[in-house]
C-alpha cells in the first residue's frame, strides 16, 4: 500500500472541504473494499478522509419508509428489528453480504458510493427506488447509478442516508460466487400499489439495471410463472471463469422466479 | 508522523503510526502481539480477526488509524491472568478442534463473538454460516463447529465443558 495522510473530521461540512480541497483525496467509509483496493495499489489516494466521526449511521423507520444513515453497517441493518419488520428482504439483502466481519465494518453508504458491478445494496435502492441523500441534494435511484463503479456523485459529494419506500412485499435472492460470496446474480424484487420493480446485480457490464420486460409481466401478476418464456438477451452479460453471458441470462431468470416465490 | 492511541487487552498504547498502518501490523509488529496472524492477507481467511469495541473485524483490513480510541481484544486477551484458558480455547482444546493451529486464533475470536452475540442459542447450520468468514486449510471444520457447540452453553452459564 502507498502511503496517505489520514482525516478524520468531526462535521460533514470539513470532510466535505477537505476533500473538495484536494481532487486526489478519497472518502474512508467501512473500507472493507477501499482498503483491498489499497493494499492492491490500484489507487493512489494523497489523503484518506475518514468518515466514521461525522454521525452518520442509524436507522429510522416511520409509517412509509426506512431511512439508513451511510455509514450504518451491513450487520446493523442485517440485525435490525425494525427493518426486519418494515422491509425483511432489505435485511436478509445486508445479511448476505460478505462475512460477520466484514458486516461489523462495511457500510450502505461505502458500498453505494463505489457501485461495485456486483453489490448487493444497488437492487435494493433501485428495485425499492430509494432516494439517496448527500450534503448537497436528494438523488432519486434512477439517476444515481451511471454505469459499473461510477455513480452521479460529485468527487466531494458524500452520501449522508438512504431512503427507502416500504414496499407491500419483497425479496433478494442471491447466486453467490462461492469465494467472494458477490452475486454471481442478485435480483431484488418490490411490489407497490403502483407496480413491480426488478433489479439486477452481478450479471451486466454496466452494473445494476432494472428488468422492464419482467416488471411489466410481474406487475400484472405477482406470480413466479408470469415471467416463463420472457428471454433475458445475454448481449450486454458478462462472461467469465465463473459463468457465460447466457449461464448469467437463465440465472437471472430462475433468481427473479425465487426472489417473486419468497416476496 | 500520526499517533494512535487505543486499549488493547485491557492495556492502554499511544503508537506512531502511517497513514497506511494496518491494525493488524500495529498488533504485531509495534505490540509484539503475534498471536493475530495475517493468512491471506485479502481479507477472506479471517486468521486476523480480533475484536474491535465488542465485535469481531478483520484487522488485515482496518487502518491502525480506525481504530484510535478503540478497545480491542486479541488472542492474548482471552485467557484469565492466572492461566485459566478462556472457555473458548478450552472448547476448542478438548474437542481437537485444531490441526495446524494457523486459522485457530481467528476462528477463536469469531468464535466468541458468534457465542456472545447469540444468547438465544446456536444451531449447527448458525455456527456454519457464522464462521464463514473464517476458513481451516485442514478442513478441520467439523470439529470447529463441536467445540464452539460446546462452548456456548458454558460461555451462557449454562454447564461446564465436558468431552466424549
Amino acid at each position: 500500500m502507498y502511503d496517505f495522510a489520514y482525516e478524520k473530521p468531526a462535521a460533514l461540512a470539513a470532510a466535505v472541504s477537505s476533500l473538495a480541497s484536494d481532487m486526489e483525496a478519497k472518502a474512508l467509509a467501512g473500507g472493507q473494499t477501499f482498503i483491498p483496493v489499497l493494499k492492491q495499489r490500484l489507487n493512489k489516494p494523497s489523503k484518506v478522509v475518514d468518515l466514521a466521526a461525522l454521525g452518520l449511521s442509524g436507522i429510522t423507520v416511520t409509517a412509509d419508509t426506512v431511512t439508513i444513515g451511510a455509514m450504518t453497517t451491513h450487520g446493523d441493518v442485517a440485525l435490525s428489528a425494525d427493518v426486519q419488520k418494515a422491509i425483511p428482504a432489505l435485511a436478509h439483502l445486508a445479511s448476505m453480504i460478505g462475512d460477520w466481519q466484514v458486516r461489523h465494518r462495511g457500510t450502505i453508504g461505502g458500498s453505494l458510493a463505489n457501485n461495485d458491478p456486483t453489490a448487493c445494496y444497488p437492487t435494493a435502492v433501485l428495485a425499492l427506488g430509494a432516494t439517496i441523500v448527500t450534503d448537497r441534494r436528494e438523488i432519486k435511484a434512477d439517476d444515481y447509478f451511471q454505469g459499473m463503479f461510477t455513480t452521479a456523485l460529485e468527487q466531494d459529494e458524500l452520501i449522508t442516508k438512504v431512503i427507502f419506500p416500504i414496499p407491500q412485499r419483497a425479496a433478494y435472492q442471491k447466486f453467490k460466487n462461492p469465494a467472494s460470496r458477490y452475486a454471481m446474480v442478485g435480483v431484488f424484487v418490490a411490489k407497490f400499489a403502483s407496480g413491480v420493480r426488478v433489479a439486477i446485480t452481478g450479471a451486466a457490464q454496466g452494473g445494476v439495471f432494472r428488468h422492464a420486460a419482467f416488471e411489466a409481466a410481474l406487475s400484472a401478476n405477482f406470480a413466479p410463472d408470469a415471467i416463463a418464456g420472457i428471454v433475458t438477451p445475454a448481449d450486454d452479460l458478462n462472461s467469465d471463469i465463473h459463468a457465460s453471458a447466457e449461464y448469467r441470462a437463465h440465472l437471472i431468470g430462475v433468481m427473479t422466479k425465487r426472489a417473486v416465490a419468497a416476496a | 508522523m500520526p499517533q494512535v492511541t487505543l486499549t488493547v487487552n485491557g492495556k492502554t498504547h499511544t503508537v506512531e503510526v502511517e497513514g497506511r498502518t494496518l491494525l493488524v501490523e500495529l498488533l504485531r509488529e509495534k505490540l509484539g502481539l503475534t498471536g493475530t496472524h495475517v493468512g491471506c492477507d485479502t481479507s477472506q481467511c479471517g486468521a486476523c480477526t480480533v475484536m474491535m469495541n465488542g465485535t469481531s473485524v478483520k484487522s488485515c483490513t482496518t487502518l491502525a488509524l480506525q481504530a484510535d480510541g478503540a478497545s480491542v481484544m486479541t488472542i492474548e486477551g482471552l485467557a484469565a491472568a492466572d492461566g485459566t484458558l478462556h472457555p473458548m480455547q478450552e472448547a476448542f482444546r478438548e474437542h481437537h478442534a485444531l490441526q495446524c493451529g494457523f486459522c485457530t486464533p481467528g476462528m477463536v475470536m469469531s468464535a466468541v463473538d458468534l457465542v456472545q452475540s447469540h444468547p438465544q442459542g446456536l444451531s449447527e447450520a448458525d455456527i456454519r454460516h457464522g464462521l464463514e468468514g473464517n476458513l481451516c486449510r485442514c478442513t478441520g471444520y467439523h470439529n470447529i463447529v463441536k467445540a464452539v457447540a460446546a462452548a456456548w452453553p458454558v460461555m451462557h452459564g449454562k454447564q461446564p465443558v465436558a468431552a466424549e
